[in-house]
């Protein structure tokens, strides 16, 4: 530890009686900070004289900014209470009322900050002080103490003489324990293998949810698409023609109806036919790819239509349509499932069956 | 004797005398009227934090009155006609009902959300305030592990609150959260299925959340908060070598009456800027977004700004799937789980680290400047290179769409970036910092340069300097030693030459004072300037 150290060990000297009629309230407030080991280097007043016209011009500042913030505070009062708060559509004065207690409020607070702000380091005398530190570590004997303290606690308690007891306690507490985690983990914990059709690995296009018959394809909302209803080139998001298959019930099925150009689709069915999984899926022009990102489970919506690419707008993984949604850059590992489409004897949209690999993020026990 | 009448003047210290003969409060409470507390602008940065919290606090507590946590359908009829018929949760139509048809609900979800994110960057700035200036250094270790652990419960704070509306952006963010924890290898799926209740949406994470976001989370932040607060009274705060300034002392204020008044000064002013941006700066218009739907995602999907960090190393990851028998490990694993895991415990390790390294078991107390530890600073270089390419690669698709630049050669640029422009950071602050202690040393040895050039008989130019100290019998300045603290480099910073015009509409005509140390008078007056001439 240095020794440089200035006076302020002893803080400025000599105690004082603080009842000596004599002393100032200053010299009175010096000897208590003495008493904290603190010595006060400095505290001189920043103006020349008493009642100085410098002082006064502050004082008169600090006074005008909190007459600021009355007048802000005022404003905003008002402002709340009188000024037209409730939503029209299109350009009205309402659109102004949040913008106008954001300033009115900000002038309040900015006044009184300001104002304190002024007040202190204008007005207040400026000052040094020094306050010794304590960090030295407490005296040896008394580390020694406290160490034998607590192991004269233990040596009472005598855990160490008395194996018995120390199994008794680990019995006793050890349930315990476990039953306070227990209704918490048992609680909250959910099997996500425990639905059949299992959750993870089905979607709204399982016949199970549709009484064993195909699924139609739909719109969001419920109704069922014709293969002319999409144009050449175009796509259309399409869901499980079952009840509240368009909403989040269903998070998994929102599907991608694809009605591609006849050379991509040429190329299209050439890949799926290649593949065990995607053969046969296809129908006419049509493909229809899991909208579900298999990264992060973002819709993969972004279609481009002339490089035959769906991007996602999360994490930029892209997927080639031509190729099995086969990524081709980005995060994403795992292709886009493709949905087995066919057209039911009405002439709409169906699934053939569910997808036939997992849609979504991955996880670890994917098959 | 008998008194009948109250003496008023005496009614305060006999009401002083009461609370102390019950409390005993006399001599602690003079000791915290007296605590010196010292002073400088970079001390304030955490008090930022602070203050962003008790608006956080206060806001917070006025929109749980009007929110509600249920994600139960209805029918929105409220008052904003672009949506009225749209199917969406009791918590997203409660929140429309919040910003539209509460008066003065919108200023007050504004000012909440912006008070986070000023909070975030406050904490983000602090932290590397107190990691530049070395003020974790022992005794400080614990309370710089309790400040990383409250950036990562802001961090939680921050994504359970904007997943609460329900809107298009916070249910992607949510979506994003299942998949992070999807990816966990063995348990991933019990573990999402265990907080969503089932299959991603579910019926129940946006009360989960709100429980988590209302009471868990900030009942921990205000524990550790306290706890923090706590450490850096008993600890008392650090402080810049200076005249005076030893490592057993502090130099400063006393808490009353200056330093408590200026923090209450400060206080204002930081809720006034938060007002301030509240009202004139929009912030998520959940309106525009909708209600979440799984198959709508809108480009420019990005979270609030430290959560960026994350979303740009998920960007910037490759491909990769590990594959181990039947089972396999997504590539999201490592930089949203394993990433976010290490960025925010080894950290904590830091000051352990460093001065097991440099074999230091001193107390500190007195701050370094960042050049006088380099690699320290070339540390801390590295990884603020390394946030911020991750946190702009978080907005990659952005940046790409307005500069018309390939999304591709962005995630490439990032990718290559994140390994390259750490380590060159590293070593262009070790340069920087070695150069700075060259030229302080340097003038300390041969004086400031006066910028006049004397011509010798012989022919030799050479340029005059002012000595800062003593000179030897030949005139040579005798070197100085290095106090840790700003070395004067210019002669008007010695006041002998004019000071630099200072002041908005008015010049002061004062000369500048040497920085000798902040709270200090200038170590003495310098009236009479003399004119420093070629001496021809």
């Amino acid at each position: 530890m240095t020794t440089v150290h200035h006076e302020a060990t002893d803080a400025g000297g000599e105690p004082v009686d603080v009842r000596d009629p004599r002393l100032s309230r200053f010299e009175i407030v010096k000897e208590g900070a003495r008493r904290d080991d603190i010595e006060i280097v400095t505290y001189e007043s920043q103006f020349q004289g008493h009642n100085s016209k410098a002082e006064r011009r502050v004082v008169r500042n600090i006074a005008l900014l909190f007459l600021i913030a009355f007048l802000g505070g005022l404003a905003f009062v008002i402002f709340y209470i009188a000024w037209p708060w409730q939503f029209e559509l299109g350009s009205t004065l309402s659109d102004y009322y949040t913008p106008i207690l954001g300033l009115t409020l900000a002038v309040a607070l900015f006044g009184i900050g300001f104002a304190i702000l002024a007040w202190a380091k204008k007005l207040l005398p400026h000052e040094v002080s020094i306050q010794r530190r304590h960090d030295q570590p407490s005296p040896s004997d008394e580390q020694l103490i406290t160490g034998q303290t607590m192991l004269f606690v233990a040596d009472e308690l005598g855990v160490q003489r008395r194996p018995l007891l120390k199994g008794a306690v680990a019995l006793g507490v050890l349930p315990l324990g476990v039953a306070a985690a227990a209704p918490l983990i048992g609680g909250l914990i959910e099997n996500p293998h425990k639905d059949d059709p299992p959750m993870m690995f089905s979607t709204g296009f399982n016949q199970a949810f549709n009484g064993g018959k195909p699924v139609r394809l739909t719109r969001a909302d419920g109704s069922p698409i014709r293969p002319e209803d999409v144009s050449t080139g175009g796509q259309m998001t399409v869901f499980p023609g079952i009840p509240g298959g368009a909403t989040n019930e269903w998070a998994d099925s929102p599907t991608l109806l694809i009605h591609l150009r006849s050379d991509d689709a040429q190329e299209t069915r050439q890949a799926a036919d290649a593949d065990r999984r995607n053969k046969g899926s296809m129908w006419g022009d049509y493909v229809a790819y899991s909208k579900i990102c298999t990264h992060a489970g973002c819709p993969a919506s972004l279609y481009e239509q002339q490089t035959n690419r769906l991007l996602c707008p999360c994490h930029q993984s892209q997927f080639m349509i031509t190729r099995n949604a086969q990524p081709i850059f980005g995060p994403a590992t795992r292709r886009l499932p493709m949905l087995p489409l066919d057209v039911d004897e009405e002439g709409f949209f169906v699934a053939k069956s569910d997808y036939k690999d997992t849609v979504g993020p991955d996880f670890w026990e994917r098959p | 004797m008998k008194r009948r009448k109250l003496d008023l003047a005496q009614a305060p210290a006999a009401f002083g005398r009461g609370v102390d003969e019950r409390f005993q409060a006399a001599t602690p409470l003079r000791g915290l009227l007296n605590k010196v507390f010292p002073d400088h602008w970079s001390f304030l940065l955490g008090e930022i934090a602070l203050f962003s919290f008790i608006v956080l606090l206060l806001t917070g507590t006025f929109l749980t009155l009007f929110f509600d946590p249920s994600m139960k359908e209805v029918a929105y009829q409220g008052a904003y006609p672009a949506l009225r018929g749209t199917e969406m949760s009791a918590a997203y139509e409660s929140t429309l009902r919040l910003s539209f048809e509460v008066r003065g609900g919108l200023f007050m979800r504004q000012m909440h959300h912006w008070a986070a994110l000023l909070f975030m960057a406050s904490i983000v700035v602090h932290m590397s305030r107190i990691f530049f200036t070395g003020a974790f250094r022992k005794p400080r270790e614990t309370n710089w592990a309790i400040g990383v652990t409250l950036f990562l419960l802001g961090f939680l704070a921050g994504f359970t609150g904007y997943s609460l509306p329900d809107d298009g952006l916070s249910g992607t963010g949510l979506r994003i959260a299942s998949a992070i924890m999807l990816s966990i290898p063995v348990v991933g799926t019990w573990l999402s299925a265990s907080i969503f209740g089932g299959e991603f949406p579910g019926h129940l994470i946006i009360g989960r959340f709100y429980i988590a976001h209302v009471l868990l989370i900030p009942g921990i932040l205000l524990a550790l908060i306290t706890v923090h607060l706590g450490l850096v009274f008993k600890q008392k705060h650090t402080q810049w070598p200076g005249p005076m300034r030893t490592n057993t002392n502090v130099v400063g204020e006393r808490m009353f009456p200056r330093y408590a008044l200026k923090q209450g000064g400060f206080f204002m002013s930081v809720f006034g800027v938060i007002a301030l941006m509240a009202g004139l700066f929009q912030i998520n218009p959940i309106w525009l977004f909708g209600p979440y739907r799984a198959s709508e995602v809108s480009s420019a999907s990005q979270p609030d700004w430290y959560v960026m960090f994350m979303d740009g190393l998920v960007r910037l990851m490759p491909s990769w799937q590990l594959y181990i028998g039947d089972y396999s490990i997504p590539p999201l694993f490592w930089p949203a789980v394993v990433g976010l895991g290490a960025l925010t415990t080894v950290p904590m390790f830091y000051p352990f680290i460093e001065s097991r390294r440099l074999k230091d078991k001193q107390i500190h107390n007195l701050l370094q400047r960042p050049r006088d530890n380099p690699e320290r600073t070339g540390i801390g270089a590295m990884a603020f290179t390394f946030f911020l390419i991750a946190t702009i690669s978080g907005g990659n698709d952005v940046i790409a769409d307005k500069f018309h630049i390939s999304l591709n050669a962005m995630t490439w640029v990032g990718r290559i970036g994140l390994l390259v422009l750490p380590p060159l950071a590293y070593f262009v602050a070790v340069r920087i910092c070695l150069g700075l202690q060259q030229h302080d040393r340097e003038v300390l040895a041969h004086g400031v340069e006066t910028g006049i050039i004397r011509r010798l008989p012989s022919g030799q130019f050479v340029e005059i300097h002012q000595p800062l100290g003593p000179v030897d019998d030949h005139g040579h300045p005798v070197p100085l030693e290095y106090g840790g603290w700003v070395v004067p480099k210019k002669m008007n910073r010695l006041g002998a030459l004019a000071p630099a015009v200072k002041g908005f509409f008015f010049p002061v005509e004062k000369p500048t004072e040497a920085p000798v140390s902040p709270g200090m008078p200038p170590v003495s007056p310098r009236e009479e300037r003399e004119e420093i001439t070629s001496a021809r």
